[in-house]
């Protein structure tokens, strides 16, 4: 019927059309009931009195007078159908253009949209007439008022764009399950039908790739553009989909504007413009219904007449059209129109604000189904429009007050808006300052995918060309991988390994995903333990990690509990409900989770680690709250020995006291020691001088800069997956294998799984760290160095001088095993060759086998040997003595 | 004179023209005014002359921190008016103004939508009485307005009190100089209403970073170079003062009907309306023509860095090193005789965080004086340290005040502003924690928190607000200095026991004596070292570079435990600021000294750890 191509003044005439095909439906569903008996929230919208065609189409409404166009009534003029008017207000046409295919599927009216433009068209009223006649010489020119949109064009480009836009290269998570080289927006379309929610989400790069005219439209003048594309959707949906049964009609949700803004960037510009600015949520506002039309009853006839809100303004009618009543209009609550509305305040996101500022905050308002999407603490996208609105007084029949608001839009994927603050009525001034606010049109919440754990970095940045240019530069360097590792904490001293190691743990592995085939998550974080002598710049190595990565969290072993790692549940102040509050480790999803003092935290709290270092989620079951959370974090930490000095006697289990079941986790532990040395002693001097007294400039030439091993890092971890290819997965199979062997001649075991799981892992990050796909042999070598050194350090046994695994994984070397059952072997000879005595004093027994024994024997020794020999059954110990079985 | 002309140039020229170029050329008239040399004694400062005195719409100045900064605003930069009678529409000028001039035709496609921003600043927290009353007299009298005639006002019973704290010396050019109403602002913080509380400021809170503090707040409008003011800058600022009254009424009357229709009566809450709008004769705006951001406060020294302090510097600098030698035994005085920790306390008094190496701050000083004496010796010590520099707080750690005082800035989001703690300080304020309070007993979380914001404080120079939903962090450049009997709970980057080498009976007149043998043109050299010498660049020959390196090694050769990494960072923050050629021997030397004294306390009650 309207054919897409359709000028102006074919639409037009489709509208003519439409008394044929509605009042068919009128049977089935007269208007009048619908609008008496459907929601209010459906109110019918400001547009349709304005059509003289849809006045027509319904008959019905006028023969019950329940309904008269309140336009009409109040301003006549404008429902001249001559009047640019008609164009000037597309939101006003929602309803009647696509009527013919639309079955009569109600429409839902869109405040995120506001209503019209005001102050021009009002003031234009005059040269309007005459710019009609032209653009009605002109023809296909016809635009809408104060923009260059053709309503038809603009259309037709539309259904275009949803008919043939394919993204073959599409990896969001809401394409899921959609064939990317079919249209994908006619597969949405097809979602809608089945499904029943009248939402269409555009992704306006989409649009900018398939029409760039069309996307600076959009952007530029989203009140106009937006109804418009409604209009060829809905036409489009129900030519494909007759008989399909929606709600409402179908609204399009434009999101993801390129403009995407930083708060602190938005300006006066902006205001009326399509906009999409990130922020976190910090407050949201109970529901506030709002008029969207008024009821009025005359008190004397009790003729009723329903006046739209124009602009937040009731325009009360001063005569009942019926009986001529002056002033007889009274407004009934109970029957007029309230849509939702709900206050949000978004603050910036801390990740994207200047250094010792503090953060913006922006008001959005949120309409109908996106009231309650978003809670406190949710980090989201907006779309909408910036809003700008102006505020003053009228005395309607000199009583009652009402307040005019006049809206100029701004634009965002929501819309920006300004008021200037309310004048008081008593004074001749008006305070100069505007209030601004976005109308949401779409909310994406970024954090939304860390519970359902499906996508690597949501909130991704963009980096310009030129950003990318300069990282992939570096990583196309030889000695890329020594240059960053050497950037990294520029003020600590050499400890190179140390460095390499933090720095594969910045990238992390690729993240492995079998859960589908059973097999569960892989974890691909790396974590590192730091153990050593206090005053070796551990916590300094730590700040800065935590400076560095977007989501990093600081903690102290001293300071905290089970509670503040994990979650806890507590009461809102507000809301008077229980709500989960994430501890550090789930606030560092993604990110690294710093622990100082990892030695002085409490054994409960270090237990909750155990599943995070290996499962990588929460388990919380705390008043009714049972749930799971995600925490892909990796772990760094730092211990100081017991002793307060590091014991190179001892077993790095014995100097850090911890549960070698937690040590295992680790995938590197470092030692961080005094190395003693006279030349090293010299050189650190030096860069200590240095580092006092070397200016600004010589440093910077020296070092990279942060930020782009910010970037560097952010870029690798969103954008390179590096897999194993057939050499590297054979150089790790034989790595393992080494590693077995050189336990198994010694008869102990020096490779556990865990150990080729972290070389895989360490490998993988090796590759990021060289922007590479592909994880190489180099890889694997780099990874087989690292962990062999970070074992020499932390597991070399301290008696033998070997390196033992076992140390970290039993918690005891394999030769202090040995000789713990050398040691209970010849007490138990001793007991034997003494002959039937049931029961031994306990200190004579043990002054014999000192005195038998040729190596010192300690009490702890002694009370080892005879826990083995109670398990064996041979003998039980009671207080004092030991009695044989 | 001059000023009245500046008040009227400014008035017209921002409502009739409506070229432009106006703005840079008002700007720049401005610059070049307040540049020459005399600017700052006739333009009145609402530091010092009560708010009544002042009149609206005339050119001020204020010596202020950024307490806040509020979201940025739109505003009519440009606006048409429709004269009722004639019908004529004039196009007029919203910038430097909160309100408009009636007849706003808002439908004009004239008007031009600008941004501006709103800083809250309170007067610089802590400031030294003698600051205050230094930079009070020695501007020249501005008569601001006819009815106003300084004279010199009844000091309150409070304002007794805080000077009876004082020693006697100082008072003499407080009671000779006559006028001291510097302290009689009528605004003050919600803590120090004891003595006058008046109506408005009952329900008000100025939002003060340390409790007791008095003197106006600003919300201060910024027009250009928003990004380069950062939280707690203190600046000086020359703006034009607004105090409309229509400002306050619009806050005042509320209909609840008309919240329903209005959306945005909704949009802000009392408290946020509060606090962003709070009357204006409280909390008068300024709107910024220009700021100078302050290296320091204090008013003996000049504080632009123009010829005029090269000049005054290099005439100090002859002098430099007796001030200093006169400072160190004035110190050791009251250091009860230790000349070693009066050294160091001299050190700590200049040490100043001159750069940050990634997360490491390069300069700070934290000093423990441990084993100080009780009984108010601590307290003195303050009073004498105030007296030397221009800013300074004593917190003083009792178990009370840790569990329930506010240390940390926090976000309040239902007033959307941030409520300001104790450790919201500007740069180079000297932070004197008196440990020898601390009392047994059991801190709670929020002790616990506020312990934990210190330690940061005096391990990185940072503070983090909080801000709720996550915290941000503020690099800080704050002096800490902790005075304890034991060795610190605190970090320190150095700990000195005292070794009184007198013990008087009576260490109250003991100190006052002390004080009262000081002239006040002494002290004040003093103060000027003090500021000065934290100014001053030092660079590092290779010589030096390599005895350092020869030495570290020498030192490590004989006994690694005896010198690590720490030690090393530590003598060379005291090696610069020593700032002299033989800096690095005189840090080696003392901290030998110092090492020897901490280890004989050790052998001495083996508890110490």
């Amino acid at each position: 019927m309207s054919s897409p191509t359709s000028t102006p003044v074919g639409s037009k005439r489709s509208r003519d059309d439409i008394p044929v095909t509605p009042s068919s439906d009128g049977l089935a569903s007269p208007p009048s009931q619908r609008r008496r008996g459907q929601d209010s929230s459906n109110g019918d919208l400001p547009a349709m009195p304005t059509s003289p065609a849809t006045d027509i189409a319904s008959p019905a409404v006028h023969d019950t007078s329940l309904f008269s166009s309140p336009r009409r009534s109040v301003l006549p003029s404008e429902v001249d159908m001559s009047s640019p008017l008609m164009y000037g207000t597309p939101s006003s046409r929602l309803e009647g253009t696509p009527r013919s295919g639309v079955r009569g599927t109600p429409v839902r009216q869109r405040p995120d949209l506001g209503s019209a433009r005001k102050a021009p068209q009002v003031d234009l009223h005059t040269d309007a007439d005459g710019a009609v006649a032209s653009e009605q010489a002109a023809g296909q020119k016809l635009v809408i008022w104060g923009t260059d949109v053709n309503v038809g064009t603009c259309k037709e480009k539309f259904q275009r764009f949803l008919q043939r836009f394919i993204d073959p290269t599409s990896n969001e998570d809401e394409n899921a399950g959609l064939d990317l080289n079919e249209p994908l927006y006619m597969q949405k379309l097809e979602e809608i039908s089945v499904i029943g929610d009248p939402v269409l989400n555009v992704n306006c790069s989409h649009v900018q790739s398939f029409d760039a005219d069309l996307y600076r439209q959009l952007i530029s003048y989203p009140q106009e553009v937006i109804p418009t594309f409604d209009m060829a959707v809905n036409e489009l949906f129900f030519e494909r989909f007759p008989d399909s049964i929606l709600e409402h009609q179908i609204q399009v949700r434009p999101y993801n504007a390129l403009k995407t803004r930083n708060m602190r960037s938005l300006n006066p510009e902006d205001i009326d413009q399509m906009i999409t600015i990130s922020g976190m949520v910090i407050r949201t506002s109970q529901l506030i219904p709002e008029m969207q039309e008024a009821f009025f009853q005359c008190q004397v006839c009790a003729f009723s007449t329903r006046v739209e809100v124009d602009r937040g303004r009731i325009a009360e009618p001063a005569v009942c059209r019926n009986c001529n009543t002056t002033h007889s209009l009274a407004l009934i609550h109970n029957r007029s129109a309230f849509s939702d509305k709900q206050m949000i305040k978004v603050q910036e996101s801390p990740d994207d604000m200047p250094a010792g500022q503090t953060p913006h905050t922006t008001i959005v308002y949120a309409h109908n189904d996106l009231v309650d999407k978003v809670q406190p603490g949710d980090r989201i996208n907006i779309t909408g429009e910036l809003m700008r609105v102006h505020h003053c007084n009228l005395t309607l029949d000199g009583k009652q007050k009402m307040t005019v608001v006049i809206t100029k839009l701004i634009s965002t994927t929501g819309i920006y808006r300004a008021v200037p603050m309310r004048e008081n009525p008593r004074q001749s001034t008006v305070k100069s300052v505007y209030k601004t606010h976005i109308d949401v049109i779409h909310f994406r919440k970024t954090d939304e995918k860390r519970l359902h754990g499906l996508d690597e970095d949501s909130d991704q940045k963009l980096f310009t060309e030129e950003r990318v240019q300069t990282l992939k530069e570096l990583a196309a360097k030889p000695d890329v991988y020594e240059r960053l590792s050497s950037a990294l904490a520029p003020s600590i001293y050499e400890q190179e390994d140390i460095k390499k190691g933090i720095l594969l743990q910045l990238f992390g592995g690729t993240r492995k995903d079998f859960s589908q085939t059973g097999r569960g998550n892989f974890r691909a974080e790396v974590n590192i333990l730091l153990c050593g002598d206090p005053g070796t710049s551990k916590s300094q190595l730590l700040q800065y990690v935590f400076n560095l990565v977007p989501r990093g969290q600081y903690t102290s072993g001293k300071g905290s509990s089970a509670v503040g790692l994990t979650a806890y549940v507590m009461k809102d102040p507000e809301t008077k409900q229980l709500v989960l509050q994430t501890g550090a480790l789930v606030l560092s999803d993604n990110g690294i989770c710093c622990i100082d003092e990892f030695d002085k935290m409490s054994d409960s709290t270090r237990s909750v680690l155990h599943e995070v270092m290996e499962q990588q989620t929460i388990s919380i079951a705390k008043a009714g709250i049972i749930c799971q959370l995600n925490a892909r974090t990796s772990v760094l930490a730092a211990a100081n020995p017991v002793e307060s000095q590091w014991n190179p006697k001892k077993t790095t289990i014995e100097n850090i006291q911890l549960p070698h079941t937690l040590l295992s986790r680790f995938d590197l532990i470092f030692l961080m020691l005094d190395p003693q040395d006279e030349a090293y002693d010299r050189r650190l001097a030096h860069h200590l001088v240095a580092l006092y007294y070397q200016s600004e400039e010589q440093i910077e030439e020296e070092f990279l800069d942060m930020a782009v091993l910010k970037d560097y890092i952010a870029y690798a971890r969103t954008y390179i997956n590096p897999r194993l290819n057939e050499e590297a997965s054979q150089a790790l199979i034989e790595a393992y294998v080494d590693m077995r062997k050189i336990g198994s001649g010694r008869g102990m075991v020096s490779a556990y799984p865990r150990q080729l799981e972290s070389l895989i892992r360490l490998a993988e990050a090796h590759a990021k760290v060289r922007f590479s796909d592909k994880v190489e042999t180099v890889d694997v070598e780099e990874a087989k160095r690292l962990h062999r050194e970070a074992l020499k350090q932390s597991a070399t046994d301290p008696r033998t001088g070997f390196v033992d695994i076992s140390i970290l994984t039993t918690g005891m070397s394999a030769t202090a095993r040995k000789r713990k059952e050398e040691v209970a072997q010849a007490l138990k000879k001793m007991i034997q060759s003494r002959g039937k005595t049931p029961a031994m004093k306990y200190q004579q027994l043990f002054d014999d086998l000192r005195g038998q024994s040729k190596a010192a024997i300690t009490k702890d020794m002694f009370e080892e040997a005879l826990r083995a020999l109670a398990d064996e059954d041979y003998l039980t110990v009671t207080g004092k003595t030991v009695r044989l079985l | 004179m001059r000023m009245w002309f500046v008040c009227r140039f400014c008035c017209p020229a921002a409502q009739s023209n409506s070229n432009p170029e106006w703005e840079a050329k008002v700007l720049e008239y401005f610059k070049g005014q307040l540049k020459e040399k005399e600017s700052h004694s006739w333009v009145p400062s609402l530091n010092d002359v009560p708010l009544h005195y002042l009149k609206p719409n005339s050119l001020v100045k204020f010596r202020c921190l950024v307490q806040d900064m509020f979201d940025p605003e739109f505003y009519m930069g440009v606006y048409e008016t429709v004269d009722p009678s004639t019908k004529a529409n004039v196009l007029r000028c919203g910038k430097y103004k909160d309100v408009t001039e009636c007849g706003v035709d808002l439908n004009s496609r004239n008007t031009v939508t600008a941004e501006r921003q709103t800083f809250y600043c309170v007067p610089i927290p802590g400031e030294s009485p003698w600051a205050k009353e230094i930079s009070f007299l020695s501007a020249a009298r501005v008569v601001p307005s006819t009815s106003y005639v300084p004279s010199r006002q009844k000091r309150s019973y409070e304002e007794d009190d805080d000077m009876d704290t004082q020693p006697q010396k100082q008072r003499e050019p407080h009671t000779g100089g006559g006028t001291k109403w510097c302290h009689r602002q009528e605004t003050e913080a919600p803590s120090s209403q004891t003595t006058a509380p008046s109506d408005c400021s009952s329900h008000l809170d100025l939002n003060f970073p340390l409790p007791g503090e008095r003197g106006p707040a600003c919300l201060v409008k910024v027009y250009e170079g928003l990004d380069s003011f950062k939280l707690n800058d203190t600046l000086e600022i020359y703006g034009i003062l607004s105090v409309n009254p229509v400002l306050t009424v619009l806050g005042e009357e509320k209909d609840p009907s008309l919240l329903l229709l209005n959306p945005t009566e909704s949009m802000e809450t009392p408290e946020e309306q509060r606090a962003h709008d709070p009357p204006a004769s409280l909390v008068p705006r300024l709107h910024m023509l220009y700021a100078r951001p302050l290296q320091h406060n204090n008013p003996l020294l000049p504080s632009a860095p123009t010829e005029d302090q090269s000049a005054f510097v290099s005439s100090f600098l002859v002098e430099m090193a007796s001030v200093r030698a006169e400072l160190l035994a004035y110190l050791t005085h009251v250091l009860l005789g230790d000349g070693l920790a009066a050294e160091y306390l001299l050190l700590h008094l200049i040490s100043n965080v001159y750069t940050r190496r990634d997360v490491l701050p390069l300069g700070k000083f934290t000093l423990n004086l441990s084993g100080c004496p009780l009984n108010s010796y601590t307290e003195r010590l303050y009073q004498i340290v105030q007296q030397l520099v221009p800013c300074s707080y004593r917190l003083s750690m009792s178990l009370h005040t840790m569990n329930s005082m506010r240390l940390v800035p926090k976000k309040d989001y239902v007033a959307n502003r941030l409520v300001s703690g104790a450790l919201q300080l500007a740069r180079n304020t000297s932070l004197f924690l008196d440990e020898t309070q601390l009392e047994q007993g059991q801190l709670d979380s929020s002790g616990v928190r506020n312990i934990t914001a210190l330690g940061n404080l005096i391990s990185w120079q940072k503070v983090d607000y909080d801000f709720s939903y996550h915290q941000m962090e503020f690099p800080c450049n704050i002096n800490v200095l902790v005075t304890s009997e034991g060795r610190s709970l605190l970090p320190s980057d150095c700990q000195v026991p005292l070794q009184p080498q007198v013990t008087p009976p009576n260490m109250e007149e003991y100190l006052t004596t002390i004080h009262m043998a000081q002239f006040t043109s002494q002290i004040n050299k003093f103060r000027v070292y003090l500021s000065l010498a934290r100014t001053l660049d030092y660079s590092i020959s290779d010589e030096v570079t390599k005895a350092v390196e020869d030495d570290f090694v020498d030192m490590r050769k004989d006994d690694p435990q005896s010198v690590t990494a720490e030690d090393l960072h530590r003598m060379l923050v005291v090696a610069s600021i020593t700032c002299s050629s033989n800096g690095w021997m005189r840090a080696k030397h003392i901290d030998m000294l110092r090492r020897s004294r901490t280890e004989q306390q050790k052998s001495l009650n083996g508890n110490e750890p």
